[in-house]
């Protein structure tokens, strides 16, 4: 089983998942993001989002990059920032064995053209700060989500 | 294999409300797709989909209740949708379809509608 290739981070992820492309798992990888995102700080409703940004992405590798298949491996790798203003946020890396496709193919459709399909990547950028699509080395694709959480007061909690 | 997702269906008059119970993703949509197909396929003059225990929805969810909207426009019918729960409502309004959908309170008010 090939390893996930090196992060562009420097740093180990502090939390490293490996999943099946069934969407059985959709469910538990959900809760497992939106509940270390409630501990970095955010609130409820951008925990809500980054898990609905991770779902998407998982869905998409599902449908798209697996064609439905159940068991094609997928790496949810996390890492929390902080850039030393007091903001601080996180990194979710998503990278699978899927086939490869050109990142500047990947793209949201057009919401006035009111049909099933084709949302997950509008919902995903509309949600995250930054999201970036790689080809990784050899197979598969490599997905960065980050989000950025607003600074913090001097003396005040991370909360709401 | 997952566990089947808890559809309720219920006839009132012209109108059939479907309510699908826990999260809608892409494990669960399959079923919510189907049991929409056959409850309009007696083309209701009114079909109302009660959300109100729904606690998340994804985009396979939406797609599931746009497919059934275009169906409802077909046949003639109204669609309506209740009971929406604020993370529920987000990715409608996230996917801009909460202008597109006839969405209510609650279930009196989507049969009143």
């Amino acid at each position: 089983m090939n390893r996930p290739s090196p992060s562009p981070y420097t740093s180990a992820p502090d939390l490293h998942l490996r999943l099946v492309s069934d969407p059985n798992y959709l469910s538990g990888t959900r809760e497992l993001v939106a509940g270390v995102a409630k501990r970095l700080g955010f609130g409820e409703e951008a925990c809500g989002h980054i898990a609905l940004a991770v779902d998407e992405a998982l869905c998409n590798i599902i449908r798209h990059g697996y064609d439905k298949r159940r068991d094609g491996p997928i790496w949810v790798s996390l890492w929390p920032s902080a850039d030393g203003n007091g903001s601080a946020g996180i990194t979710v890396v998503i990278e699978d064995e899927a086939k490869q496709i050109d990142p500047g193919a990947i793209k949201g459709r057009n919401l006035d053209d009111i049909r099933p399909g084709g949302l997950g990547v509008h919902i995903i950028k509309e949600v995250m700060d930054e999201v970036r699509y790689e080809k990784r080395d050899k197979v598969g694709m490599r997905l960065t989500l980050i989000k950025h959480r607003a600074a913090v007061p001097a003396g005040k909690g991370g909360g709401a | 294999m997952s566990e089947e997702m808890r559809v309720d269906v219920t006839r009132e008059g012209d109108t059939v409300v479907v309510a699908p119970v826990g999260e809608v993703d892409l494990s669960r949509s399959p079923r919510l797709r189907s049991v929409l197909r056959e409850a309009q396929a007696s083309r209701p003059k009114r079909v109302v989909i009660d959300l109100s225990e729904v606690e998340y929805m994804d985009s396979s969810g939406v797609a599931t209740l746009v497919e059934a909207f275009q169906v409802a426009r077909r046949n003639g019918s109204k669609m309506v949708l209740c009971g929406l729960m604020d993370r529920v409502k987000s990715i409608f309004e996230i996917a801009r379809l909460d202008t597109i959908f006839t969405i209510t309170a609650n279930r009196e008010a989507a049969l009143r509608s």
